[in-house]
């Protein structure tokens, strides 16, 4: 076996190799009898939850015993068509979004993506994070209008047929809470630690191009974006950015959007953070100033130990968290084991990954999963072989201007822990001799 | 197609287009027009809004008070009507409960505890308007009349120390109000945190 320090790095043809669970199993519990006491302890350590977790007849029957032929292949299946739309499969419901049990209400709340158990780059919709502020509607997309007025030649009104005419776009980009999360909170698995982010592939129109069919006038500087929510949110957006890459989306990950996420029409600015990206979009007040909101001014602005606050910060910087292994998982062998996770950056593409499996001490450049897309999701991956020692394993992202993702301890020197907004701190994950994995951040109780 | 929800104005301004229209078929029809006969965009999308057709929605108030409604409130009304229908959430003084703690909090912005409240961290008077009127309150909102509104935000402030008793506040004496966190914000220094001394990434 190879020394703990060099457990990350390229491993050896026999471990390199795909192995079957069954046959690892094996040859761990063979090797283990081979090298005595301590190793076979650890199995059997080990041995006694993975039963717990997987009791397939395959685990608890002896090694050649032949394969049973299970009841679904003895057997015609549903129907077709028995569900018109589809669902997961009933061994996965609990893949669902992560609610927070003692909120003060339910109206402006949130949910959180579950990252532990996705892969790839696009988050499904009915798992996409939530964040609403008057809960959420239900809107007539037949009587749903957005209102585009104020510094225009021409104000005017659109309903969802008039906005699905526009030439029309599609793009990947990620959109990310800018309290995801808080300064001084710590969450269990990934979901509760960094899960008001996901990434989809949105479907709309340029919001340029509904600003140029009314026409804006010179003096314009910023545009106000509201919502036909019980809060009607509302945030400032620069012009720029309108012209820029805003788009009016109407479809997600191929169909409409959900009511969660702003049905029938929503703004999404890429790389700004999710509040902004006006969900049940009504209205478009082209001005020459900000409207400084609630959401703009009481919320949304990064109160500093010097008792200022800054405004407008709308950029969400670098960020990356390994998803698995992460918080509330277990490893449950010894060997080889892949290190996932997701990179993002609002000022652009991820330019590199690394990893650290020895809490900081070294780094290591993790491979990154192509698409690697401006303002979207990016998969990394890092290949490690766990001997079974307690450590940490974390990951860093850096973005196409050079921008490094830093410690929290580094953030929260120059920020302090009261600004609420935009933590886009390193998540260390704790590795314990039995392979449970924590929050490094939560102390063990 | 504008043409066909409006043919009276488009009839007006486009008589041309309409003849040439009527000439071709259905799909070319609609090219000639995006093409030709552009109102205010190159797609001919949409439907003019006038502002009175708008009102009921256009209710975003900027610092500068454009967009504030007439009427006018008292600190005294709003003290009825927030015990009736805000003190539940937001606390018999402004307290906090349910909802955000609204009053106090004076010279805590800078210290370990900070307390946010729409007297001690709020910049502009203006938005506590804007904000009730949108959203507030949650169960029902966009249910109070202006004056109510008025009323409402008369209160917030006088809870705040911002105006007195006896106060009356109308669209020009809210927007004369200097909140006094006025001059606390500043704009985004981001990137703001540099990594350094860290090893370079082996390739």
């Amino acid at each position: 076996m190879q020394a703990s320090t060099d457990s990350s790095l390229a491993l050896d043809g026999e471990a390199d190799e795909p192995a079957p669970a069954a046959r690892t199993r094996r040859d761990f519990l063979r090797r283990g009898v081979a090298a005595g006491g301590l190793l076979a302890a650890t199995a059997a350590v080990r041995a006694a939850p993975a039963a717990n977790v997987m009791p397939s007849p395959a685990a608890a029957a002896p090694a050649d015993a032949p394969l049973e032929i299970p009841a679904w292949t003895r057997a015609p299946g549903a129907a077709t068509g028995a569900q018109l739309y589809g669902q997961p499969s009933a061994f996965e419901k609990k893949v669902v979004r992560h609610l927070r049990p003692n909120d003060k209400q339910y109206i402006s709340s949130s949910t959180r993506s579950p990252l532990q158990e996705l892969d790839g780059i696009i988050t499904p919709n009915g798992l996409f994070y939530e964040r609403h502020h008057g809960g959420v509607p239900a809107i007539d997309p037949a009587q749903h209008r957005l209102a585009v007025h104020g510094l225009v030649d021409a104000p005017l009104l659109f309903t969802m047929d008039d906005l699905r005419r526009f030439p029309s776009e599609s793009h990947i980009y990620f959109l990310e809470c800018s309290g995801n999360p808080g300064y001084s909170v710590y969450g269990k698995t990934a979901a509760e630690a960094n899960g008001l982010v996901s990434c989809a592939e949105w479907t709309g129109v340029p919001l340029r191009t509904v600003l140029a069919e009314a026409g804006v006038q010179p003096k314009a500087k910023w545009v106000v974006a509201e919502g036909a929510d019980a809060a009607a949110m509302t945030r400032s957006i620069p012009l720029e950015k309108c012209l820029d890459d805003a788009l009016l989306v109407y479809s997600q990950n191929g169909e409409r959007l959900r009511p969660e996420q702003g049905y029938p029409v929503r703004l999404l600015l890429p790389g700004f953070e999710g509040n902004m990206s006006i969900k049940w979009l009504r209205r478009l007040h082209v001005t020459d100033s900000p409207v400084y909101s609630r959401e703009e001014t009481s919320k949304y602005t990064d109160l500093m130990p010097d008792g200022t606050a800054r405004r407008f910060t709308f950029y969400m910087e670098a960020k990356s968290i390994i998803t698995a292994p992460s918080g509330g998982q277990r490893l449950a062998q010894h060997g080889f084991h892949e290190i996932r996770g997701i990179a993002w950056s609002g000022r652009g593409k991820i330019a590199r990954v690394e990893v650290s499996v020895d809490d900081g001490a070294t780094w290591h450049q993790a491979e990154l999963q192509s698409p690697v897309l401006s303002r979207a999701i990016t998969r990394f991956r890092f290949p490690w072989k766990w001997q079974g020692e307690p450590t940490v394993i974390q990951s860093r992202a850096t973005d196409e201007t050079g921008y490094v993702q830093p410690t929290l301890e580094a953030l929260v020197a120059v920020r302090g822990v009261n600004g609420t907004y935009h933590n886009n701190a390193i998540t260390p994950w704790r590795v314990a001799a039995t392979g449970e994995v924590t929050n490094a951040r939560i102390k063990a109780s | 197609m504008r043409a066909s929800k409006h043919p009276e104005a488009s009839r007006a301004c486009r008589p041309a287009v309409l003849a040439l229209a009527a000439a071709l078929p259905l799909a070319l029809a609609a090219t000639a027009v995006a093409q030709t006969a552009p109102a205010h965009g190159r797609y001919d999308i949409g439907t003019p809004l006038t502002e009175t057709r708008l009102a009921p929605w256009n209710i975003d108030v900027a610092p500068d008070g454009r967009n504030l409604p007439a009427g006018q409130g008292t600190v005294a009304a709003g003290r009825t009507l927030y015990a009736a229908q805000c003190a539940a959430c937001h606390g018999a003084q402004g307290e906090g409960g349910q909802g955000d703690r609204l009053a106090g909090g004076a010279g805590t912005l800078a210290s370990a505890k900070p307390v946010r409240t729409v007297g001690s961290y709020w910049p502009y008077a203006t938005t506590l308007y804007d904000y009730i009127r949108r959203a507030m309150p949650l169960y029902a909102p966009q249910s109070l009349t202006s004056d109510q509104v008025y009323s409402a935000t008369a209160y917030l402030l006088h809870l705040n120390g911002l105006l007195p008793e006896d106060a009356t506040l109308d669209a020009q004496a809210l927007r004369q109000i200097r909140m006094p966190n006025r001059d606390g914000f500043v704009d985004d220094p981001r990137p703001d945190v540099a990594v350094a001394g860290g090893p370079p990434a082996k390739p």
